[in-house]
């Protein structure tokens, strides 16, 4: 019994240390002295493995998403004689919900898992160690770039996604099930507002951005340097930050629908 | 070379990025005035509004002209005050024209619509149209129905 309380406590000890060493990593990441013109190759880099290399897989599914979308709302609205609301329908889903929550799901794990499998392997190696030998400062060189590509890519990607997805839904509804096209848009730009509808996504895919691409980016660190430790991270890696995802989502629309 | 490459692709992400940016933008949302104020503000009082709610249209004809901007209940004379952005396209709406909040199709949304007057005055910035016409609630129009339904029946028997 006492040994089963003394595991439990240890546990819950070492929960509240991870969350504190995950915070004071990304303090230490964040408010290091930042070097513009020597980070920005680095950036470019980064960007182009977490943002580019990901645009293939957030296309596709934005597009079957939307049309999917399409698809189904037409075969429920036009029960009430009121399928030229598809287009209402199907861009209000995406750009309030479905687009920053898909779209960071797809991010964590097309990008996410590959961070941290390759932090984690370049701590298994004792890559960032003998970094540190040679003077270079591991947290500027390798984590920051890569924190800061997470930030711009996913909220660029879930723009992306939300884009290709409505194309999507205007490809099944007005292309193939015959929906008046104008009549689409302009019941589309009646309901949806900017402010409230679209900004508030990229505000969503913003918060998503950074906690997926901390979590990533911290379990790699973190991860206990062998083969075992570098899978078990990079599929902790995935599932905190799925969590994290709708969680956050769930929190984050009460907030907006309470007139924030 | 690789370094080029890779260059140009993460500009074109980026590029793609804000085409859906303003894809969402005008496409979507119908973003118009992004620096705003083409429009003149306009105050009504109404007995009721029913379900009007702010950002419904203000329609003339059925032609949109501007839209709600604020409802404020009226502590002295308990009115609904309802302030509404007209485009400055329209500012020729005659002095004495009449608001009243109509509705769209039986379940459809609430909207205020303007009725021409004849007065030569326009409305500007901060006036008020004074002939209002409530918003007619189903309830009390069943209620209504239902009370000279009854008067009827007690007459004949």
């Amino acid at each position: 019994m006492i040994a089963r309380m003394q595991a439990l406590g240890e546990q819950g000890l070492n929960f509240c240390g991870t969350f504190g060493r995950a915070g004071l990593f990304l303090l230490a990441t964040l408010l290091r002295r930042p070097r513009l013109i020597r980070t920005f190759p680095l950036l470019v880099n980064e960007l182009y493995s977490v943002g580019v290399l990901s645009l293939i897989i957030i296309i596709v599914s934005g597009l079957f998403i939307g049309m999917v979308l399409g698809l189904q709302g037409y075969n429920i609205l036009v029960d009430f004689a009121a399928s030229e609301k598809l287009g209402t329908l199907v861009a209000l889903s995406i750009v309030r919900e479905l687009g920053p929550v898909v779209a960071a799901l797809l991010f964590a794990g097309r990008a996410g898992s590959a961070l941290t499998a390759e932090i984690g392997l370049m701590k298994a190696t004792e890559q960032l160690d003998s970094m540190e030998m040679i003077g270079v400062d591991p947290l500027w060189r390798i984590i920051s770039p890569r924190l800061w590509a997470g930030f711009i890519a996913l909220p660029l990607l879930t723009l992306i996604f939300s884009a290709v997805a409505i194309l999507g839904g205007y490809l099944v509804g007005v292309q193939w099930l015959g929906i008046d096209g104008g009549s689409f848009w302009s019941n589309m730009q009646a309901t949806v507002h900017f402010r409230e509808d679209v900004v508030n996504g990229i505000i969503k895919s913003l918060v998503f951005g950074f906690v997926v691409v901390w979590i990533a980016v911290f379990q790699g660190f973190d991860a206990v340097p062998t083969s075992a430790g570098i899978s078990r991270a990079t599929t902790k890696t995935v599932v905190y930050s799925s969590l994290a995802i709708l969680g956050l989502d769930f929190v984050l629309t009460a907030m907006m629908m309470g007139g924030w | 070379m690789r370094t080029r490459t890779i260059e140009i692709s993460v500009g074109f992400f980026m590029m793609l990025g804000v085409l859906a940016l303003v894809f969402l933008a005008f496409k979507v949302s119908g973003l118009t005035n992004l620096v705003g104020n083409h429009v003149y503000y306009v105050t009504a009082d109404f007995n009721n509004i029913g379900g009007l709610k702010v950002r419904a249209p203000v329609r003339m004809a059925g032609v949109r002209i501007g839209q709600v901007t604020q409802i404020d209940l009226d502590h002295k004379t308990y009115q609904a005050k309802v302030t509404m952005a007209i485009n400055n396209a329209d500012s020729n709406i005659p002095d004495d024209s009449s608001a009243s909040i109509l509705t769209e199709g039986i379940l459809g949304a609430n909207y205020v619509g303007v009725a021409p007057g004849y007065a030569d005055k326009f409305l500007h910035n901060g006036s008020k149209i004074d002939n209002t016409h409530p918003a007619l609630v189903l309830e009390n129009l069943i209620g209504q129905l239902l009370f000279s339904v009854n008067k009827g029946s007690e007459k004949k028997s």
